[in-house]
């Protein structure tokens, strides 16, 4: 009697919830784990302006994302570097779709040093052989006769893969360098340390400064700033990706088309990245009009 | 027993009752200490099942095995060589235990050196030579150092005890093994105390009243006679406290500065087996040859550990046999 009851509650919930399974339309957004705050942010706003439409947002590394786009398991892969071209031949050859890459943000690394450390500026070159220990004292970069003490992130920490990828081209961090924990801990550490460098978001803290950066030996120290960011003049920059297995359409492609409108855009700001600059807005948006293309750099 | 003899034969039929009662009890508490037994063989056969790969699977043996995990390898330039390298996140992953093993061994060490001898002479004090206030205030206060959460101990060593010890010691590092090392000997007193304590009070009497007979003073008392007879109990805790100095997790991960460096120097930062399985852990693939890496670093942790305890115990019995004089 009592089990009859049960299961028939138990259908009735069933119906219910496909009833609103229905109703709600569900897009799954999944990767890198540098973009799931800006993802869930994107997420809140979106679904504020349009009930009924349920985003769902969750990390687990770009290699995660990638992984899911591939088999099908998720309808937007959030990447913080570009697919490779074996991945995405794996969608193409699994799904049977192109794959549609969309810049939806920019993210920029800066250098800090002590605030009484002479040295204003460091080329790429430089920095690559303070991490990789080759170089391992200030004065051979022009500041004092000290011990350099360089201080890193966890391996755990996209910052680290990016700063490894791009600054030390692909090259170990040397066993000295100190692991923290976060942005935080390391500028915190830096600022106590007059012998210190580290790396991390462009944020700011009391005691620390942040290096010119240059390209090469011949350009100009490039300062952090928003300005040099946008202009794609700071040479530690990178764009944040949003990968698609075909072009999106429908609520997908609704979601799609207001990330990167100026509205969604004002959404990167606050949670300390930085907006695409109004042309790759505007590519972004094309590339969402327009036919389904193989992203090329 | 003395409550029966007071009340009188009691009757058959309660009698019977309590007996069943007895036997329920006993019965659960077997159950408990079985169950007790059981999860911990679970926690075990749960983390070495994760760490298995690393000996068995083809996949994980690409990138690693026991010769790279445990060998020299010909990682670096060739003008600079680094045979043991703790890099998982790496074009070629690197997986040398060597620096995260000398690491935990270095921290432990200055821990243990700091924490048994400040231990077991507070002990000494306390048992021998306080008086009676000063003794029922101490007990009490040292072991509430054990009560301060070791992030809390991690905290102050990272922002307050690492200035002090690299402004005193001028180091370059202001995260070492020796800071490290000195908040974890702080983590660790407080067990060597208590352990030692109980052992010097279980000392009989007579023993010191026949010391102070032959006309050896209070010092000549505790050190001659009182201690070695509490040896025993003193050594148990030391070895416990060598086992919470390895395991203890959080205190490292904030103190220690976390590079992996194999080198003996002691100003260096240092990167130790459980830090290393704490930040990775998180982040890491599931299923990955990384991951497995770390289950295996758990297993050797849980597995030294366990030697160490029960070795412990095998030398608290000979020893406890010799100076009863039981091996005769």
């Amino acid at each position: 009697m009592r089990v009859r009851k049960f299961a028939l509650c138990l259908l009735a919930l069933a119906v219910l919830a496909g009833l609103a399974h229905a109703q709600q339309r569900n897009i799954t957004v999944k990767g890198s784990d540098t973009l799931v705050i800006l993802g869930q942010r994107w997420a809140e706003v979106f679904m504020k302006k349009n009930p009924g439409i349920s985003v769902q947002v969750t990390g687990g590394g770009t290699g995660t994302g990638i992984a899911a786009l591939i088999n099908g398991t998720t309808d937007v892969c959030e990447a913080s570097r570009p697919m490779r071209e074996r991945e995405i031949n794996d969608v193409k050859a699994r799904r049977g779709k192109d794959v549609l890459e969309l810049p939806v943000a920019v993210d920029g690394l800066a250098v800090y040093v002590h605030e009484s450390n002479p040295v204003a500026e460091l080329s790429l070159k430089q920095l690559r052989a303070i991490y990789t220990g080759a170089v391992k004292n200030w004065s051979q970069v022009g500041g004092k006769d000290e011990r350099i003490i360089l201080y890193s992130r966890e391996n755990s920490s996209g910052t680290y893969v990016y700063f490894k990828e791009h600054v030390l081209e692909n090259a170990d961090y040397f066993p000295t360098a100190q692991t923290l924990p976060g942005t935080a801990a390391v500028i915190n550490a830096v600022a106590k340390d007059t012998r210190g460098i580290g790396y991390g978001g462009i944020a700011y803290g009391k005691g620390i400064k942040h290096l010119r950066v240059k390209a090469n030996d011949e350009t100009p120290g490039v300062e952090p700033t928003l300005e040099n960011v946008l202009a794609a003049k700071y040479p530690i920059s990178r764009y944040l990706y949003w990968y698609f297995a075909g072009q999106p359409a429908g609520d997908l492609k609704k979601l799609a088309e207001w990330v990167v409108s100026k509205e969604g855009q004002s959404v990167v700001e606050n949670v300390g990245y930085y907006p695409l600059n109004e042309k790759d807005r505007a590519a972004s948006a094309a590339k969402l009009g327009g036919k389904a293309e193989r992203a090329s750099k | 027993m003395s409550s029966t003899a007071t009340t009188g034969p009691v009757p058959a039929d309660n009698l019977a009752r309590r007996r069943r009662r007895d036997w329920l009890v006993e019965r659960l508490i077997y159950v408990a200490a079985l169950l007790a037994i059981l999860v911990i063989a679970l926690i075990f056969v749960f983390v070495g099942k994760e760490a298995l790969p690393v000996l068995t699977s083809a996949e994980v043996q690409k990138e690693t095995d026991l010769s790279k995990l445990f060998l020299p390898q010909q990682y670096g330039t060739p003008e600079v060589p680094l045979p043991y390298v703790w890099q998982p996140v790496s074009e070629v992953p690197k997986y040398s235990l060597m620096p995260l093993l000398l690491g935990t061994l270095k921290v432990t060490l200055v821990a243990m050196l700091l924490a048994a001898p400040l231990g077991i002479l507070a002990a000494i004090f306390a048992t021998e030579f306080a008086p009676n206030w000063l003794r029922e205030s101490l007990k009490p206060l040292i072991e509430l150092l054990a009560g301060i959460p070791s992030v809390v101990l991690g905290f102050f060593a990272l922002i307050v005890l690492a200035t002090w010890v690299q402004d005193f010691l001028d180091l370059d590092y202001r995260l070492n093994v020796i800071t490290a090392g000195i908040a974890l000997g702080l983590a660790v007193v407080p067990i060597i105390f208590t352990i030692s304590e109980d052992a010097l009070t279980a000392v009989p009497r007579s023993y010191r009243n026949a010391s102070a007979a032959l006309g050896a003073s209070r010092w000549q008392t505790a050190w001659r006679v009182v201690l070695p007879a509490a040896l025993p109990g003193v050594f148990a805790g030391i070895v416990l406290g060598f086992g919470r100095a390895v395991g203890e997790t959080m205190i490292v991960l904030m103190a220690s500065g976390n590079a992996a460096i194999t080198s003996w120097n002691f100003t260096e930062p240092v990167r130790t087996l459980s830090a290393s399985v704490a930040a990775e852990l998180a982040e890491v693939v599931f299923g990955d040859t990384h991951y497995h890496v770390l289950f295996f670093i758990g297993t050797l942790l849980f597995v030294i550990t366990f030697v160490l305890n029960w070795l412990g115990t095998a030398v608290v019995n000979r020893m406890r046999r010799r100076l009863t004089g039981a091996e005769r």
